[in-house]
């Protein structure tokens, strides 16, 4: 069917995307990977090789620890709160009812706000102690008003991000779930299975893929969740919002140790390279090229 | 779902449907009110701050004193421009993958995935230094050059996924019929294949006007996008809720208009074909 002349000119057509995206791929990361072995500090002009200095100051370091459960703690926190809130709202917004477009268009919106805007309406409109949404409602109940960013840093952040990725969870979720083939659950619902078995024989299992789908491709985004962080809490008080993201930021920006910064890095794209394998093989299976 | 449901049961859900779905937007909802309210009200009570005048002033106020339009400008030339280029170097690719596929078609396009999953601060520090040598720190070309290689790979993927469903007999037949390859592409495939583009288009605008690590780590003020901008509210000088509130509005109102649009087409784009 493809002749040579068209498998030339298909050849030539590729050749710019995959040759800007494995520069793309190899320069900054091959970099990075030599800096992580360079004692290298802007602030400093000795430069040297420093073998795995680098990486084992970075790890010796209690920062990364901490950084490291924050970061695990904030993936799988928003997961659990946007898999399972998506999962029950698709339910909900896939029966009929009165207005469902309106109500859709509330639900999305969220994931259309820019994350340094999200961030700074939660801090300030809601969470701030004195003038914040529920500051003015712990009053109004005679409680005393919580500084959740001072005092629950992690989970304020966690509780941003997941508002943001709630939409996306349960638009996938929905779009799943309307493709449930309708008259197998009538035939199983005239065979008098009652509702909570035809949600765990037909639903969940129809389900499951959308839900792996779902895991997968935000924990890529949450892995590398910054902006929240920035504008809201700076990575504290102390270290108790830091990610390894963040922490990667403030070694080679705030410190200008690019040496270790880089060391940083290098362990961040292995961690998230971990994640990575399972989503590729999972795409790379319902892919018929 | 075609199933009977009574009124009653349908009242109940449409209440517990509204409840929430107002609940979810209610930050976004609130931030708009109290963009039309001034300062002094905008710390008030809840109640007090609706039952308050409505002005406009914070509008003015913040494009007086942080010049809104030029980072509005920025975001537009940023977010349009990173889109084209990458509709540019990815249509082609795509079209080549989707109707003359190889024997690594699928080794590729799992490749170009793969790039989209390394980390951004696994190439921070050597991106920050190329773009200080190079005096692109704080240039729109350079950002747009970044986002563009961001969004490369799902550019690629969403138009695969698109030109995949064109089926091939059409273009045989317009072979049999003499077409060149030239008039094969511009009077067959292109008709067919703007509705992809189109919203493959949409969506990348919508990524890219909401980029927050480059947009923050690469512009500081004369290319600074509206992320940017927004950003510089975090550590503010006396009142400035209304203010925030105001320039918040004006940040997300396009995308969100943009977004409600392109609901189908994110589902399938940001999972890669795999939900459609």
């Amino acid at each position: 069917m493809a002749t040579a002349q068209s498998r030339t000119a298909a050849r030539l057509m590729l050749s710019p995307a995959v040759v800007l995206l494995f520069m793309w791929m190899i320069v900054p990361l091959g970099m990075t990977l030599y800096f992580s072995f360079q004692r290298y500090n802007l602030l400093n002009p000795n430069r040297g090789f420093v073998g795995f200095d680098n990486y084992r100051y970075f790890i010796e370091n209690p920062a990364f620890w901490v950084a490291l459960a924050n970061t695990l703690i904030l993936v799988l926190g928003v997961l659990v709160i946007t898999v399972i809130g998506g999962i029950l709202l698709a339910l909900l917004l896939d029966q009929p009812f009165w207005g469902q477009g309106i109500v859709r268009v509330m639900v999305i919106a969220p994931f259309f706000v820019m994350p340094t805007v999200s961030a700074l309406v939660w801090k300030n409109m809601f969470m701030n102690p004195v003038n914040g949404m529920f500051a003015h409602i712990a009053q109004g109940l005679g409680l005393e008003p919580f500084d959740f960013l001072s005092h629950a840093p992690l989970a304020s952040v966690i509780l941003i991000v997941a508002w943001q990725w709630l939409p996306f969870a349960t638009l996938i979720l929905l779009t799943a779930l309307q493709s449930l083939d309708s008259e197998q659950q009538e035939a199983a619902e005239m065979d008098g299975a009652p509702w909570i078995s035809r949600f765990f024989y037909l639903t969940v299992p129809h389900l499951t893929r959308a839900i792996t789908v779902v895991i997968l491709i935000q924990t890529i985004f949450l892995l590398s969740v910054f902006a929240e962080i920035l504008v809201t809490t700076n990575g504290g008080p102390g270290t108790a919002s830091t990610t390894l993201t963040y922490l990667v930021y403030a070694q080679s920006l705030l410190s200008f140790d690019v040496g270790g910064g880089s060391a940083g890095g290098i362990i961040a794209v292995i961690l998230a390279n971990i994640v990575a394998i399972f989503l590729m093989r999972m795409i790379g299976k319902n892919l018929d090229a | 779902m075609a199933r009977k449901s009574t009124t009653t049961q349908k009242a109940v859900v449409t209440v517990a449907a509204w409840g929430i779905g107002f609940l979810i937007f209610f930050p976004i909802l609130w931030t708009i009110l109290m963009s039309f309210h001034s300062e002094g009200d905008a710390i008030k009570s809840p109640f007090a701050m609706l039952a308050s005048p409505w002005s406009f002033d914070s509008y003015a106020e913040v494009q007086e004193r942080s010049n809104y339009a030029r980072h509005f400008w920025n975001s537009v030339v940023i977010s349009v421009g990173s889109t084209l280029i990458a509709l540019v170097i990815a249509i082609p690719a795509a079209w080549s993958m989707a109707f003359v596929p190889g024997r690594r078609t699928k080794d590729l396009l799992m490749w170009m995935l793969s790039t989209k999953m390394m980390p951004a601060v696994g190439v921070l520090v050597p991106m920050y230094l190329i773009f200080r040598d190079l005096g692109l720190l704080d240039n729109l070309a350079g950002v747009t050059v970044v986002l563009t290689l961001i969004n490369l790979p799902i550019v690629v993927w969403m138009l695969y996924t698109y030109f995949k469903e064109i089926p091939s007999e059409i273009l045989e037949a317009a072979r049999m019929d003499g077409a060149s390859l030239k008039s094969e592409i511009l009077y067959v495939l292109t008709p067919m294949a703007v509705p992809g583009i189109a919203s493959t288009m949409l969506l990348n605008v919508i990524l890219a006007w909401n980029e927050a690590f480059w947009t923050l780590q690469l512009t500081t003020s004369k290319a600074a996008p509206l992320t940017q901008f927004i950003a510089s509210y975090s550590s503010p000088e006396g009142l400035f809720y209304a203010k925030l509130s105001a320039a918040s509005t004006m940040a997300i109102a396009p995308i969100l208009i943009l977004g409600w649009f392109s609901q189908k087409q994110l589902v399938r784009g940001l999972t890669f074909g795999a939900v459609k």
